[in-house]
């Protein structure tokens, strides 16, 4: 192995891994845990290494087989595309470590196979954030979309009805995006990102190219369930098995979201002056902040922890579109930031979530009564993720969502700085209705002293991290935006 | 100006946060535990009056924790107004530590370490806000507080406490974020800055309008000062237990309140400003009718620990008052009302409480007589009513006195009418209550049964009341620091 490619590593290692897990795991489950572990543990330090490379030497490009782009599929590793890396994999990580005794519980005798497809989802995704390659991003988007379908029909009861809507609203979105990439292609003929975006201001402006761009964008944004093409999300992230949300809740919509700036600023390049004139940009930035406020009311609607989390990852994936459509330095660089904080908060919801069904076996609010005596770890852990979300500081919601603030009132939009208050005021009243119940509701076997049962260690620990980290990238969100954000934000303008 | 690095504003802060580590693993051990909480206290004001004398001499520590937003870190500064704020409220905590034993101990309250460990967070939250160099950082600990008071809220978990609980967050957080926060972040675009700084940050910034806009945003927005209409969270918060109402809803959280508006005054728009645009006219008629409407509610309520929130509603409308007249001696008597009305108070709420502690009594109706059963209480209680209404010798007549110069001096004659009405019905709701104690004729059951409650409660609230006389005779090291707040 050589250092010089170490990044081709951080895909290679988890996906021969998924084929060895599928033919060891089959023989013996003992296999299953140290392999996934182990292949995720070298990707997250090995994409931490990259991050670090990149950081001092400047972006990575890789030829894969040798083919020279713009003929062959190029990945590019600048510093953004290193810390979605680094942040997909430890996420993945920690995903995986909770996902293995949830899943030992929930889907006995077929834990290979669903590590088999977790593993593959994994890989895909962490393509996605560095390929330099418009079709390729679509094929890894399929590669994705496919493993999480199959995901979601490993759940209990409707999940495989959801499963099937998810298909048809997925494969809509692949088609429109594979539209759009064909009109570039039929445009520009060529299929690489840099040479896209080389090529296109050359032409003269044509409707070809407009209708491009929007399909691209339709297309992304019914895979990120942005609204009102969220329709197919509640459904499929609440009835998954446990251990695929909590891969796929904090993953996949922020790195379709991470895409849609890719497309933005590395292929499109649009006239964001023509997007402001013409009312396209405003139009965007108020469903943006419409999709806000209606998941927001729609989450107060529900009784089940998971379900209401669900609508406020719909409400989230407006925050930070919203940001984009800003146009401003300040909103993209929430929305970046976001994507990062967003990721951490979802993944530390999910794990408390996955570490509450698993003593329990209910995430309905009335069984989470006087659960505090039970599980003060994961209570704990639940409400400083809980406090992040509301934008408390210093954990580090608050300071996306100050970028974000920041971004909408310089830009005077205040349709959507009003719609992300209103979300932070009702996060609020969402999560302390459930730290109420937790806390202060005792259930019937009152003060007597019950024993405490948390959730294993491969779950509790990984959410306890989780929410450390919550804090720590609070603190630290001065550096990530000085050192990758802004120098990536300077090279997209 | 002599500013020194230092981690000692960062320690005092952090004592109690790390010292709730403690109280939560000995659980078990109740005489461990509280002997933590009250190590802490101790510690704690040491640490904060170690800072004094360089204060005093005109000095300032600061310390730079982290640096997230451009232009605006997370950072610390002790200065004589936050020094100011800090010594009082860390003096006191001591006395509500002792007096936490006491109360909590004879009415044999559950989740007493969830109590304690709350307490120590909300106490280094206070600090915080009094030691925070920037608006950010201020935002920061008020936070904090409202969270960690909350649990303290709710702490009985019964179906009134939960609702109190709620409301209470409702209130509060629904200010903190929907109010302040956009006021900030105004403030932040138009200066690029948000720290603390002499003489204002908004001077010529900004459109009369926007000014009057954001001032508004700010002044309603730091709820816990209980302005009118965003009071009605302390009331309900009088569920709590007793000491929690005596420090948090007398002293601490209610003062953060205040003082963040005041630090909004002083530092962000400046006095000068304020006056060239008239807005302190605004900002005394906000406060003026919460005076007078709190005071007359007052009067109505029998709950004692609801007729002494109101009468807190109001008196906190004193110090908003005091610097919404820009005059020298109405900011200083405004100032200087923080300390005076902090010891008044927290006694009456100590009296409060011991007289639940002894006799299960809420509602004033009900202690006809009690005052003979319990004269130590009784007298405190009188001493700390005369400190309210701003009788000598007590602290609350220096604090008044400046006032009414104050209004005299910014020629508001009408405002001087508002003092005066406002002592009279503060007399008005607080004499009948001793009167009553004293004189009215008891009932059976008050005469056999009622004493004087514990030691752990009788000598706090003794002490504080003691204070509020010496405060009368020597207010001079809490004049000093308000002059130097005031006029570097």
């Amino acid at each position: 192995m050589t250092f010089a490619n170490l990044h081709m590593y951080v895909l290679a290692v988890p996906l021969l891994t998924a084929l060895a897990v599928n033919l060891l795991g089959r023989r013996s489950r003992t296999w299953i845990a140290p392999l996934t572990l182990g292949a995720l543990s070298f990707s997250t330090v090995a994409a931490a290494l990259v991050l670090v490379r990149v950081l001092r030497e400047g972006t990575l490009h890789y030829t894969v087989g040798n083919w020279s782009p713009p003929y062959g599929i190029e990945l590019v590793i600048d510093p953004l595309g290193a810390l979605m890396l680094l942040l997909v994999a430890a996420a993945a990580l920690l995903a995986t470590s909770g996902a293995l005794p949830s899943v030992a519980l929930e889907l006995p005798g077929r834990e290979h196979l669903f590590f088999t497809l977790y593993l593959i989802l994994i890989v895909g995704l962490m393509g996605l954030v560095i390929t330099g390659d418009a079709f390729n991003l679509y094929v890894l988007l399929e590669i994705t979309s496919i493993t999480t379908y199959g995901l979601v029909a490993m759940g209990k009861g409707r999940a495989p009805l959801a499963s099937f809507n998810y298909i048809i609203m997925g494969s809509i979105g692949a088609c429109f995006y594979l539209l759009g990439v064909g009109y570039l292609y039929i445009l520009t003929g060529t299929l690489n990102m840099a040479d896209i975006a080389a090529i296109l201001p050359t032409l003269p402006g044509t409707v070809a190219a407009a209708t491009a761009f929007a399909f691209l964008l339709v297309g992304l944004w019914i895979k990120m369930a942005f609204f009102p093409l969220h329709g197919w999300l509640p459904n499929a992230y609440s009835l998954a098995p446990t251990g695929a949300g909590l891969l796929i809740a904090p993953l996949m919509t922020k790195v379709t979201i991470y895409l849609m700036i890719r497309v933005l600023y590395s292929i499109i390049h649009p006239n964001w002056a023509l997007l402001a004139e013409s009312g396209v940009q405003s139009a965007l930035v108020w469903a943006a902040a419409l999709g806000i406020v209606c998941a927001s009311a729609m989450a107060l609607g529900q009784r089940d922890l998971k379900r209401m989390l669900t609508y406020l990852i719909v409400a989230e994936v407006g925050y930070m579109v919203g940001g984009v459509f800003l146009a401003n330095e300040t909103g993209l660089t929430g929305a970046l930031l976001h994507i990062v904080n967003d990721a951490l908060m979802t993944l530390c919801l999910f794990l408390a979530a996955a570490a509450i069904v698993y003593r329990t076996g209910s995430l309905e609010f009335d069984s989470l009564r006087g659960l505090y005596r039970r599980m003060p770890v994961t209570l704990a852990a639940f409400t400083l993720a809980a406090f992040s979300m509301i934008g408390v500081p210093p954990t580090a919601g608050f300071f996306s969502k100050w970028y974000l603030l920041l971004g909408g009132i310089e830009a005077g939009q205040w349709g959507y700085v009003g719609a992300l208050l209103f979300s932070s005021l009702v996060n609020a009243v969402l999560f302390f209705r459930i730290i109420e119940i937790a806390f202060f509701r005792n259930s019937a076997a009152d003060d007597r002293p019950l024993p405490v049962t948390e959730a294993p260690a491969m779950l509790v620990g990984p959410l306890v991290l989780s929410a450390l980290a919550l804090v720590v990238l609070g603190l630290g969100a001065g550096g990530l935006v000085d050192s990758v954000i802004l120098p990536a934000i300077a090279a997209f303008l | 100006m002599d500013m020194t690095t230092s981690y000692l504003p960062l320690a005092a802060i952090l004592i109690s946060l790390l010292g709730a580590v403690p109280i939560l693993l000995s659980g078990r051990m109740p005489n461990l535990r509280e002997g933590w909480t009250l190590l802490i206290a101790l510690g704690k004001f040491t640490l904060v009056a170690a800072m004094l004398p360089t204060v005093l001499a005109g000095g300032t520590y600061v310390l730079t924790l982290a640096e997230v937003i451009p232009g605006v870190p997370i950072a610390l500064r002790v200065d004589a107004m936050g020094m100011y704020f800090a010594l009082i409220a860390s003096f006191l905590w001591i006395f509500t530590s002792i007096y936490s034993m006491g109360y909590m101990r004879a009415l044999k309250e559950h989740n007493q370490t969830r109590y304690y460990a709350s307490f120590a967070v909300a106490i280094s939250a206070t600090i915080g806000v009094a030691f925070s160099a920037n608006l950010l950082t201020l935002y920061l600990f008020y936070e904090m507080l409202s969270l960690s008071t909350y649990p303290l809220v709710t702490h009985h978990g019964d179906a009134e406490a939960r609702r109190s609980g709620r409301k209470y967050l409702t209130y509060i957080l629904g200010t903190s974020i929907g109010l302040v926060l956009p006021a900030m972040l105004i403030t932040y675009q138009l200066t690029g800055t948000l720290d603390f700084t002499h003489g204002g940050i908004l001077s010529g910034e900004a459109s009369a309008a926007t000014l009057g806009l954001l001032l508004v945003l700010f002044v309603l927005g730091f709820a816990k000062a209980g302005i009118m209409p965003f009071h009605g969270w302390l009331p309900a918060a009088m569920v709590a237990p007793t000491p929690v109402s005596a420090f948090l809803h007398g002293v601490a959280v209610v003062k953060v309140g205040v003082f963040a508006i005041l630090r909004v005054i002083f530092d962000i728009f400046g006095p000068d400003l304020l006056h060239r645009l008239d807005f302190g006219v605004v900002l005394t008629y906000f406060a003026s009718v919460t005076i007078l409407a709190a005071s007359l509610v007052a009067l109505t309520q029998d709950n004692l620990k609801r007729r002494l929130a109101y009468s807190t509603i109001g008196q906190l409308s004193y110090m908003i008052l005091g610097a919404g007249m820009l005059s020298a001696a109405g900011m200083t008597g405004g100032m200087l009302h923080i300390a005076m009305h902090a010891f008044g108070k927290i006694t009456l709420f100590f009296c409060a409480g011991a007289i639940y502690v002894a006799s299960h009594k809420k509602y004033i109706s009900e202690m006809d007589g009690l005052g003979r059963r319990m004269p130590i209480t009784y007298f405190a209680f009188f001493l700390g009513s005369l400190s309210i209404i701003g009788m000598p010798p007590l602290g609350g007549f220096i604090s008044k006195w400046n006032l009414v110069i104050g209004a005299v001096e910014a020629d508001q004659l009408l405002l001087v009418a508002v003092l005066l009405v406002s002592s009279l019905l503060s007399a008005a709701y607080f004499f009948p209550i001793v009167y009553r104690g004293f004189f009215a004729p008891a009932s059976e059951e008050t005469l056999a049964h009622t004493g004087e409650a514990p030691l752990l409660c009788l000598i706090p609230l003794s002490v504080t009341a003691l204070c509020s006389v010496g405060l009368f005779f020597y207010p001079d090291i809490f004049l000093q620091l308000v002059h130097r707040a005031l006029f570097p």
